[in-house]
Formats: C-alpha cells, structure tokens, sequence
C-alpha cells in the first residue's frame, strides 16, 4: 500500500490523526504531514479509515 | 445483501457517491444506480465558497473523485436526471417518466437554496450552493466593484471574505444582530465581526433587506432602516430548504427533512441521509438535521455498512470547518446557546485559541480558533471522556471565551 496526501486540498481537520495517528501528523496551521508512507499491514485499515474521512479527500491510497 | 440486489441512491453528490463507495468498499457486489439531477461529476461544496469562489481553485479541483475511480465503482451513473416520486409499496422511483425499481433506497437530495423573495428574473442576484452558481458568480465578480452579501451565517460569512479576497468592495447585511457560525451559535460573533471589520467588509447586523433596486439588472438594496447600499451583485446566503418536494406524496414523515430512525430509515427499505435527513438521536431523543459535509459522509457509511454487514454505527457527532480570512475555525459536538464558552488552550493576544462548552463538568462542544492541532487534541479528550461515561472528565482550567477575545 503507498499513501499520498494533496496537502494544498486539506482543510486540517484532523480526522486523518484522530484515525491513524502513527501514519499522520499536523504542523501548526494543521495541515497534514505524513508520516509514512507505506503502511505495514496492521496500519492498512487504520490508513483506509483515514482516507474515508478526510473531508477535502485529500489522502489517496493505492493497494 | 445478496448480489443480486439492487440498490438505488437518488442525489449525487457526498452523501449519495459516499454511500456506493462504501457499499463497494464494504463488498456489496449487486447493482447501484445512482440518480443526480446535476450535470457535473459528484463534487464537494465546501470549497466552493472558499477556493473556488476567490479563484484559487478551478472548478474541477472541487470534483469528490477522478474518472477512473468512479468507474472502479461499476455503477449506473445517471446524470441530469430528477427523481420526481416515489412508491414505497411497489418499491420503485420515477426518473424522467420512467419507474425504477430498487430493492433498498437512499435518499441523499440534499437541500435547496432558499432564494430572494421578489427577485425572480432580476439579473446580478445569485445564491450559492451549485457549482453552476459559483461559475456564473465569479464570472460576474470578474467585472463587478460592489458586492452586497445578504445573511449572518457561516456561508455568508465566507462569501463576504472570499469577495473581499478578490479586491471588491463587500457590505455583508445580516437580519439578526448576531454572526452565526454552524452549530457554534452566535457564542463567536464577536470575533467574526472583528474579523470582518478588519478586512474592510462594510458590516451592518440587525438589518432586513425590504427592496432589491434595478431594472433588468440589480443596482442597489434598501435596508430596512431606508440605507440604500449600491450593488453591482448581491449574493443571497439566507437559508436553505431540504429537497423533499418529489417525496412529498409518498407517504414518508416529512418535517423540515425527511424523519428518520437513529439509522436513517425513513420506511421500509429506504433510508435518507446528508442534509436533507433528520435522524433521531437515541441519547437525548431528539431528532436533528445538520448541513454538514462530514455528517453526510458518516451517514452514508453508516447506512452502506448496515446495509452490507448489518452493523450498527454509533451516532454521528456534528463537525464543522469553516475559514475566514484564513482563519480556520473548527468546531466539534453542540454549543447550546445559554452554556457560554470556557478558554481551554490559547496563546497570548488570543489570535489562536481552543474553547469548550461545558455544562455539569461534561464537555458538550469544542471549537478551534486557528489552533488546529490543539483543537484536535482537545477533540480527542472529548471522545475519550464520552466513550468513558463512568470515569471522571479532565478537569478544565479556563476562563470564558466571549469577552477576553472580544
Ligand atoms: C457553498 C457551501 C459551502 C459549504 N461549506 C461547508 C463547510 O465548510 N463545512 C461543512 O461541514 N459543510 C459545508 N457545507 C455543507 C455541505 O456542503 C453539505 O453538508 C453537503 O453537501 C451535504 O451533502 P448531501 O449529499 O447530503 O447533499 P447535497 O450536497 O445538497 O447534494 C444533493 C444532490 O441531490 C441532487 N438532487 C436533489 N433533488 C434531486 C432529485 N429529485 N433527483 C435527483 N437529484 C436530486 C442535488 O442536485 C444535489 O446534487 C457547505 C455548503 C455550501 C453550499
Ligand atoms: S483529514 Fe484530510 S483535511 Fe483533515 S488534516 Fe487530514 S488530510 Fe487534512
């Protein structure tokens, strides 16, 4: 599994930490930093969740 | 489920396109139709009234999906195409003079702009809530000087910050002496207004709009104090009503929104969810409707989820983002309007802050101030506390936010 985040789309809402906070951060203005970017196989459904809940869609994940 | 079922979703936007990506995700392999009566590919709204509105963003960079994931949906996408009824017992709706049947229905129509009372025909008026409006109204800002936004909610809020962001001159009018912000309440009007003063939008609150003035096209407003504001675009951000008129013979419990259980069903077999569906809250056994795009998508999921493994969800806490001048405002959980807020993070000068609505040492809401990563941390605490109803809740240090920030 490979992430990438479109950090100019997110809104820094933080549903992807709340989700999966060993996979993401926020800097200071909130936007997301990931952390890594392929998740080992514990991590995948916490990763899948995150995407789901991102309001601005902003995380993409690849299988 | 089994594959042969067929599930039908009218309203293609979040809520409708959230519900087939999950029902696929979740492994439903029968068939999904979904039935939009806009001409776009699905898109999301919030950015509309901020990126997209100032031109930051094209159109297309507000899209929910790209082609090829909507194709890996393996759905019958109809497009500009109106649902105009539904038979609850022969379990079919009509689109287009033509009767579809389905096995399971959810209803994801969304709400209306309500528009300008009296302005029909009237060039220059717009209201914001289709992509279709937001091309019309930018090409018209391209070329405007003075803009009059008419409401005191959030979304007039962030158009009147957008317009300003494009160099025009904004009178922003709201009825009620107060700026609302979702679900916040009015607990942060003051800031708002400060923050609108500072960027130079010409505030009045407490006004009412009696006349809109121009021939074909609009040249002015008339407040209810006899002020005449010139306008060359006036945007109406004055409330919304839920899209139930093609249900309205149904059968269905409408009231303000379609009625539903705390799982969304409205009746058997369909289900409503988004903005135009108002579940019951088993906890404090209301019901309540949100315009909230999060809530949409929870919504979906939790209904394709019950739909796929027959598990329930837990109930949907609103939140709310919202930005200002680039000011992001967040707000998670209820801010009922007698509890006023209590400081819980900040930093000196109180540009940046998290609050709390704290009523009986529970804490009922939390809202972020450009402070997200607090804002989110303060978040958790609130869930955590809530998913341990018998432990006590951190103790909060703080002092009320209204006047402080005032
Ligand atoms: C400008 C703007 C900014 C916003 N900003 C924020 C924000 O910052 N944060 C936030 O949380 N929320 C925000 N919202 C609210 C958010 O966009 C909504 O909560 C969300 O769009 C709800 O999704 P939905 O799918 O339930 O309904 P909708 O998005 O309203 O979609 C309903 C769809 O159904 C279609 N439809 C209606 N009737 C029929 C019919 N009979 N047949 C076929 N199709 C039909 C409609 O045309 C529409 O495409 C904003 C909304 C707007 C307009
Ligand atoms: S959930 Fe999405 S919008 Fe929110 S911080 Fe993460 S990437 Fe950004």
């Amino acid at each position: 599994m490979q992430i990438t985040v479109n950090t100019p789309a997110c809104v820094g809402a933080g549903q992807c930490v709340m989700a999966a906070g060993e996979l993401f951060d926020q800097d200071d203005d909130g936007i997301v930093m990931l952390l890594e970017d392929s998740p080992d196989a514990a991590q995948q459904a916490g990763a899948r969740r995150a995407a789901s809940l991102c309001p601005a869609r902003a995380i993409k994940i690849a299988e | 489920m089994d594959d042969a079922a067929r599930i039908v979703i009218v309203g293609a936007s979040v809520a409708g396109l959230t519900t087939a990506e999950t029902l696929r995700a979740e492994g439903f392999a029968g068939s999904i139709t979904l039935i939009g009566d806009e001409t776009h590919a699905p898109y999301s709204r919030p950015p509309l009234s901020k990126h997209v509105l100032t031109g930051e963003w094209t159109p297309e960079q507000a899209d929910l999906s790209d082609p090829i994931e909507l194709a890996a949906l393996n759905l019958t996408l109809i497009q500009g195409a109106r649902a105009t009824s539904l038979d609850i017992r022969g379990h079919t709706v009509t689109v287009g003079g033509e009767a579809i049947s389905y096995d399971t229905l959810v209803i994801a129509t969304g709400v209306a702009a309500r528009r300008m009372a009296g302005t029909e025909g009237l060039a220059g008026v717009y209201s914001l809530r289709t992509l279709d409006d937001v091309v019309a109204l930018r090409k018209e800002l391209a070329t405007a000087k003075r803009v009059v936004v008419i409401g005191a909610g959030v979304l007039g809020s962030e158009i009147a910050a957008a317009t300003r962001k494009r160099g025009l001159e904004v009178a922003l009018i709201g009825r009620t002496s107060e700026l609302r912000l979702g679900q916040v309440g009015s607990h942060l009007s003051p800031l708002i207004a400060a923050l609108h003063r500072e960027n130079g939008v010409d505030l009045r609150l407490g006004f009412d709009v009696t006349e809109v003035i121009g021939e074909d096209h609009v040249s002015a407003i008339v407040l209810s104090d006899g002020t005449v504001i010139p306008a060359d675009v006036v945007v109406a951000a004055i409330g919304s009503l839920p899209a139930t008129e093609w249900v309205s013979d149904s059968g269905l419990e409408l009231s303000d929104g379609i009625v539903c259980d705390s799982n969304g069903l409205a009746a058997p077999d369909v289900y409503a969810i988004g903005d135009v569906a108002r579940w019951r809250d088993d906890l404090t056994a209301a019901s309540t409707r949100a315009e909230h795009h999060l809530k949409a998508t929870e919504q979906a999921q939790a209904v394709a989820r019950l739909l796929v493994t027959g598990e329930e969800s837990p109930a949907v806490v609103p939140f709310f983002w919202s930005e200002l001048y680039g000011t992001k405002i967040q707000a998670y959980g209820r801010f009922p309007a007698v509890v006023p807020l209590t400081t819980i993070a900040s930093e000196p000068g109180g540009a940046r802050f998290v609050a709390a609505s704290v009523q009986d040492g529970q804490v009922l809401g939390v809202v972020g101030w450009n402070m997200p990563r607090d804002f989110r941390l303060a978040r958790a605490d609130m869930v955590a506390a809530a998913e341990k109803p018998q432990s006590t809740q951190p103790e909060l240090v703080g002092s009320e936010t209204g006047s402080q920030h005032a």
